[in-house]
């Protein structure tokens, strides 16, 4: 073929946040992808990378909408007009019958920030709901929580993740990078060659068998060790007070309790040797340069929010924020789950990551969607209390989901899973019938990644453009054109609901200008030109911001505040019933739910369903055999998964990956007990028992 | 209510943080004249790694912060147990509905000659127990002169390392053959001596001191004489209850308790080193941490119980890692009972495991902090040891398994892990014509993900080389990693 017949687009991995630098060759046979040099992946891809394309050619690819009158009968094509029609006639019928938060909605991380800005605006303009939250509930939102109050703003990583190859140490807290988003470890590699990589995980993950030290934590006990690490910080005389004096605020109270947690304490508590709680505080301290970095390990917990304000602590009593070379920062997981928490799915939010219970947030925001701010609905509920209120006498009678599958994601997708089935109407748009589609009474059938443009902001808080790189199947449409359908039969002017990535895009810069991250700058043209943009970006002529709090953090006076935080332990403890401690995670195979890598014949053929990592002595304990199906029983359900019998996981838990469907769903057993603060559920502990299936 | 907690150490300021929200009305009476503060790091204190603020347990503002009657520099004189009262040594009184006493223990001074003068410690000698005296251990060994410590248990070894290592030539004196007796056997008391020898500190073991000589040091029953400008005495403490037997509760070797840390007298409970209770031991914070928990809770009209504390002991040094659990005494001859030991001396190393019925019931691990860890979890929870019982002892010093040889390797062995290519699909995409390193990485994708495993398919295709005829060594290119 010759070489002028191809079609090269430079785009991003359409799997997590990382978004690997990746070509895209539209040919007329196939379509196949390959790396290229970008910052954050350094011209690696991992096997779903490298994969991706197949999932453009998903045999069961959905390419017109389904449509069902009742639950009992069969989903049925229909046109788009014949599903548009249905949903809002619905919608109208149940804003006259019980008013407009009767009607609720639920986003995603994978969003691009053109769909999660749209989305929340049609959910506050088009609906009027205050009913809407997204899946980065379960993912982010304990690390942005923590972070703004430290800091005064969040974003992932306050400088440009390439930084890191310049530490002497780094503590990753919660992160198995190694199988979760490959190519960073390109990032800790020269840490790890210094002899400077710390990990904190129940499990000796690929990551962890990379690090100098690995701290072994039990399920739910890292706030705990976070405070052994900062009693022997203080006992070694490895604080840096002059910092603690100019830069923060707190410290004082912090030390209070952190006095009563000397580091043999929390190793009864945590089982990490008191000696190693030592080595990893003096390796941080005594590293030219020094990162903590946190993800979903550490910060999925009913106390996530405590859980990283310690982690930050002991990165504040170091003094290693807000400087040249070192810092804290957290592994944002999907895709977009940056940009999608910045630009108002989330319940409390307008865009530009403002408050939307803010007076002047309401208006600035009112102002640019041409509506009074007194029509704007307030603050919603998180999205396990709204999942939770699906059908009931309170809650919604309609849920339209966009970009998450939460029957498979959801904790205690159990009864998740029944609450959908009580609601009057469930609408989905998405590429595929996956499980939430499955059971839903309208599909829209959507583009996905590669067939349409937007933008991601990736874990660095880098905007990326995304284009278009293939045609879309025929019969398909953009998340963007079913908003602008169904608003304008709301009654909504179509110019409020643009369908072109670009016009949304330069809308969402004006509505998040002057906000924490402020895209106002920003226009395609910059992107396309290569232009490497991290938030805030005021103006046009703003070279953007990579690294964040080098002048002083954003509270009010500069100062960072330290959080006075108490260990308290998981929501539910083992008992005799249920004695094994069970915590979930990823493969490197598989992303969120599965929906997208289930259908790539490659993947599953390397990671084709659920396990349970069982150590020996625990299997033999249990009666259960390396290989053997297995069920794992909480308060909540129970779970089939294959016995792994492995000695890198502590005898006392179980480990299960997430992304499985059906009696496979780890989720079936997960505590959906929530942070007082973030609403984060529990999902990285619980008590169960293990039994053969 | 009204609540009284005798008592502002680490019990008594304990209850009080536990009691925070039950609307009680709350007194508390400590006789120092420092807020509470953390006991367990006064020996940071005599080490020098922590400053007297640093082992405050409450703000200077605390009581007023927190609404509580604080009484500070003034003790309990008399409890009337009838009139629910306590008269003050200011001549003031408290009504109370609850008394909680919680006022610990007080030093146990040898009976040796001339360490105490009119009932008061001699000049020179200092007892090592609370704030005040680290502060004065402190000063005493700002000159670097030699030291002798009385007691070679937990808390005199605490301050030996710790006067040792701010360059005090120390010596400790111990009664018994060995150190921390009631913690280690005999085998593991002579490992410990030897490690703290080689940090600076000497040992006199089965020696009584018989006279203290002001300037000198310490005249030994040998009739040896330990020079010493200092002498620090850590011989043990007595539960202080003296308040009580005067007010006519019953007191054994402390405040009898039950499980409702009630003592013999209606409405007045006791916690801490003051107290004595069936299921643990005294000198320790953690039964008087649990006992506030349970009391609080008590005291919030919720149903608890104090059933015991299992007591770990660890030695809490920077460079000496030492923890005791359960039965140590245990010999490996027992029949009724598991015993598995190692001991390495040379190298500061000593474990010893009883276990009964497959269940951790005592330990002694020195040198192997890993060890320390995982045997403490075992014994805590008291979860089955794992059947391998020599990896349990040896943790981390167990042998790694051999270095990897790309010949022998199966062929389902994952070499990449980011694009599940194992062992097999490389020698398959060498034998179909990928003969190069960077042939093999772009037909198998192997190395392309986190770039962790490039020395490993150049391991392979080296070895691939050496047995292929086929090969063009030039080509190979190996060097790209």
């Amino acid at each position: 073929m010759p070489v002028d017949a191809r079609v090269e687009v430079d785009t991003h991995c359409p799997y997590c946040a990382l978004q690997c630098g990746m070509v895209v060759r539209d040919e007329r046979a196939e379509t196949t992808v390959a790396p290229r040099e970008f910052p954050t992946s350094r011209g690696g891809l991992c096997q779903k990378g490298w994969t991706a394309a197949s999932l453009l050619r998903a045999p069961d690819r959905l390419t017109t909408p389904l449509l069902r009158e009742s639950r009992d009968a069969p989903l049925r094509p229909v046109g788009w007009a014949e599903a548009l029609d249905y949903v809002a006639l619905r919608l109208h019928e149940l804003r006259d019958r019980l008013g407009p938060d009767a009607v609720g909605v639920f986003g995603g991380g994978g969003l691009t920030n053109e769909k999660a800005y749209l989305l929340g605006k049609f959910a506050r303009v088009a609906l009027g709901t205050s009913k809407i939250d997204y899946n980065g509930r379960f993912c982010m939102s304990s690390a942005a929580a923590a972070g703004i109050k430290a800091f005064g703003v969040d974003r992932g990583l306050p400088f440009p993740v390439s930084d890191l190859a310049d530490a002497d140490a780094i503590l990753l807290v919660g992160a198995n990078v190694a199988e979760t988003m490959p190519p960073f470890m390109r990032h800790v590699r020269p840490a790890a060659d210094r002899g400077g990589l710390i990990v904190v995980d129940p499990r000796r993950t690929a990551t962890a068998e990379a690090a100098a030290v690995h701290l072994q934590p039990a399920p739910g006990t890292d706030l705990a060790l976070a405070l052994g690490m900062l009693h022997a910080a203080v006992a070694d005389g490895l604080l840096d007070h002059r910092y603690i004096a100019e830069r923060t605020t707190g410290f004082d109270e912090v030390w209070r309790i952190a006095a009563a947690w000397w580091p043999e304490r929390v190793e009864r508590i945590t089982g990490v040797p008191a000696a190693d709680q030592r080595a990893a505080v003096a390796l941080l301290a005594k590293a030219r340069n020094a990162y903590v970095l946190t993800a979903r390990g550490t910060e999925q917990h009913a106390t996530g929010v405590a859980t990283v304000s310690a982690w930050i602590n002991l990165c504040l009593a170091l003094g290693l924020c807000g400087r040249p070379g070192s810092g804290f920062g957290c592994l944002t997981g999907q895709g977009n789950g940056q940009g999608g928490r910045e630009h108002g799915q989330k319940a409390d939010q307008l865009p530009g990551y403002r408050k939307i219970d803010d007076p002047a947030a309401r208006a600035h925001v009112a102002g640019v969607w041409g509506v009074s701010a007194d029509e704007l609905p307030g603050p919603g509920p998180s999205a396990y209390e709204l999942l939770d209120s699906l059908g009931t006498a309170d809650g919604p009678k309609a849920l339209l989901v966009f970009g998450s599958n939460i029957v498979v994601s959801a904790p205690r997708a159990g009864h998740i899973a029944e609450r959908l089935e009580s609601l009057e109407l469930l609408v989905t748009s998405d590429f595929v019938l996956s499980e939430t589609a499955a059971v839903a009474d309208v599909v829209f059938p959507v583009t996905q990644w590669a067939e349409e443009d937007g933008t991601m902001t990736n874990l660095e808080g880098r905007i990326l453009l995304r284009g278009k790189a293939v045609t879309p199947p025929i019969g398909v449409r953009t998340d963007l054109d079913v908003l602008h359908g169904l608003a304008t039969r709301l009654g909504q002017p179509a110019h409020r609901f643009p369908t072109d990535a670009e016009m949304v895009f330069d809308e969402l810069g004006r509505a998040s200008a002057g906000g924490p991250a402020d895209y106002a700058g920003i226009s395609y043209d910059r992107l396309r030109d290569g232009e490497a943009l991290h938030w805030p970006v005021p103006a046009a002529d703003h070279p953007g911001t990579p690294r964040l709090f080098l002048d002083g953090f954003a509270h009010p006076g500069g100062l960072a505040r330290f959080q006075a935080v108490d260990h308290t332990g998981p929501a539910e403890p083992t008992d005799t019933e249920f004695p094994l401690h069970a915590t979930t995670g990823r493969v490197l195979q598989h992303y969120q739910s599965g929906a997208q890598t289930r259908r790539v014949p490659a993947l599953m053929e390397a990671s084709p369903e659920a396990f349970v990592e069982v150590h020996p002595d625990t299997a033999r304990r249990f009666g259960v055999h390396d290989g053997q199906w297995a069920a794992v029983e909480s308060r909540r359900g129970a779970v089939q998964a294959r016995v792994r019998c492995v000695t890198t996981i502590r005898p006392d838990t179980v480990f299960l990956p997430f992304h499985f469907p059906g009696a496979q769903r780890a989720n079936l057993l997960t505590n959906p007990a929530l942070d007082p603060t973030s609403r984060m559920p529990e999902f990285k502990v619980c008590a169960v028992r293990l039994g053969a299936a | 209510m009204r609540i009284t907690i005798i008592g502002y150490g680490m019990a008594g300021a304990r209850l009080a943080d536990n009691l925070h929200g039950s609307g009680a009305a709350i007194t508390v009476i400590g006789a120092e004249k420092h807020p509470a503060y953390n006991r367990i790091l006064l020996s940071n204190v005599v080490a020098g790694s922590m400053t007297p603020d640093d082992v405050l347990l409450h703000s200077p503002d605390w009581a007023q912060d927190n609404g509580i009657d604080l009484r500070l520099g003034v003790a309990a004189a008399e409890i009337l147990v009838a009139e629910h009262r306590v008269l003050l040594t200011d001549g003031s009184t408290v009504d109370y509905d609850a008394l909680v006493l919680a006022t610990g223990s007080s030093p146990w001074v040898p009976p040796t000659d001339g360490l105490q003068v009119d009932g008061a410690l001699a000049p020179g000698v200092v007892a090592f127990r609370d704030l005040d005296d680290c502060q004065q251990i402190v000063g005493m060994a700002k000159d670097f002169g030699p030291v002798a410590v009385l007691g070679g248990g937990l808390l005199g070894l605490e301050a030996a390392r710790g006067l040792a290592g701010r360059g005090c030539p120390v010596t400790v004196v111990h009664p018994v053959g060995h150190l921390m007796e009631r913690q280690l056997d005999s085998a593991g008391g002579h490992v410990l001596a030897r490690v703290l020898g080689t940090k600076g500190i000497d040992f006199r073991l089965g020696r009584f001191a018989t006279k203290y000589l002001p300037d000198k040091g310490l005249q030994l029953d040998d009739g040896s004489i330990v020079p010493a400008g200092t002498v620090v005495v850590s011989a043990g403490a007595r539960p202080s209850t003296a308040l009580a037997e005067a007010a006519g509760l019953a007191v054994d070797r402390g405040v009898i308790i039950d499980d409702c840390l009630r003592t013999s007298a209606p409405d007045v409970y006791a916690i801490g080193d003051c107290a004595t209770h069936p299921g643990t031991v005294g000198g320790l914070v953690q039964p008087a941490w649990e006992q506030a928990a349970v009391l609080a809770k008590r005291l919030a009209g919720e149903d608890a119980r104090y059933t015991g504390t299992q007591v770990v002991t660890r030695l809490k040094t920077r460079d000496v890692d030492l923890a005791s659990m359960g039965e140590v005494h245990v010999e490996t001859q027992d029949l009724d009972a598991e015993v598995v030991r190692l001991e390495d001396p040379s190298r500061g190393r000593y474990t010893k495991i009883v276990l009964r019925d497959d269940r951790v019931t005592g330990a002694i691990v020195l040198g192997a902090p890993d060890v320390a860890a995982a045997v403490t979890q075992l014994h805590d929870r008291g979860t089955p040891a794992p059947a391998d019982r020599m990896a349990l002892l040896l943790g981390r010093a167990m042998p790694a398994g051999e270095a990897v040889d790309p010949a022998t390797l199966p062929a389902s062995t994952l070499i990449c892990r980011c694009n599940t290519v194992d062992k097999g699909r490389l020698v398959g995409a060498w034998h179909a014509g990928a003969r190069s390193f960077d042939s093999l990485v772009s037909t198998t994708m192997a190395g392309t993900g986190c770039g962790g495993c490039r020395d490993s398919v150049c391991a392979l295709s080296r070895w691939l080389a050496e047995q292929d005829p086929l090969t063009e060594p030039e080509k190979l290119g190996c060097n790209a990693t």
